[in-house]
């Protein structure tokens, strides 16, 4: 799958500041194509995770009702510049994505 | 190759690039229940055993008084509280108001950022689970033009 994450981590003092904007549709399955006219299969990410080097900082789940095109930042403490952050997603019809960056 | 083989043959690929999903696991259970639930107190209850809440002043919730897009409406959610678990956030009127719920994990500031959409008007609700109790806060967002693209 293309790259569907794109994520900074930017490490100040002792907190890392994540951003990350993940490319997805987040269907709810309640919107109705608009040339066919045939309900969209619901079609959301239900899990986005964060890793610092091995370590998991952030576990969020996900309904239909966050937005398109997820954005979702945060902080955590501990975290080095030049460490490992690893994001990663799956959606309920069993796609997923994973992407790693050295944070700043 | 007869009509059998064939369909062996390709039902066998069909299972191995099946086998060969997901990539990613889930790092925790996903909360179906609690995300199925259609009304907000199905949600606490599904989440946290109880509908019953603390309202608190240490919960900050930043957001448009009017989302112009009730598609996409940005929600800042802070707490002070100290022992946050998670926090989660419930939209009255949504037909399933459980949006998120963040698990906040040792280390992790209790705070972040996001976007959700609000079918309608409604109050916001962010509760905030810590060692002691559920406590929330809640504001109301107007919304102009719904988000569920309905």
């Amino acid at each position: 799958m293309a790259n569907s994450i794109k994520v900074k981590a930017e490490v100040s003092g002792n907190i890392a500041e994540v951003k990350s904007l993940m490319l997805h549709p987040m269907e709810t399955g309640t919107r109705k194509d608009a040339d066919t006219g045939e309900l969209v299969a619901a079609n959301h990410i239900t899990q986005l995770t964060f890793t610092n080097n091995e370590k998991l900082v952030m576990v969020a789940n996900f309904s239909t009702a966050v937005s398109r095109d997820p954005y979702f930042s945060f902080k955590f403490e501990g975290g080095k510049v030049g460490d490992t952050l690893k994001v990663a997603w799956v959606d309920n019809t069993g796609g997923s994505d994973e992407f790693e960056t050295a944070m700043e | 190759m007869n009509i059998g083989r064939r369909l062996f043959l390709r039902t066998g690929i069909a299972l191995t690039a099946l086998a060969a999903l997901p990539r990613v696991l889930l790092a925790a259970a996903w909360p179906e229940k609690a995300f199925a639930a259609p009304a907000a107190s199905g949600a606490l209850i599904d989440l946290f055993g109880s509908d019953q809440t603390v309202p608190s002043d240490k919960i900050s919730l930043k957001a448009p008084e009017i989302a112009e897009n009730g598609a996409v409406v940005p929600l800042k959610i802070k707490t002070t509280l100290e022992n946050v678990e998670s926090i989660s956030i419930i939209v009255e009127k949504n037909p399933r108001p459980l949006a998120a719920t963040i698990e906040i994990l040792p280390g992790t500031l209790p705070e972040f950022s996001s976007r959700i959409k609000m079918r309608e008007t409604s109050d916001v609700m962010i509760a905030v689970k810590t060692d002691t109790g559920v406590y929330t806060t809640a504001k109301e967002i107007k919304v102009t033009i719904g988000g569920c693209g309905g």
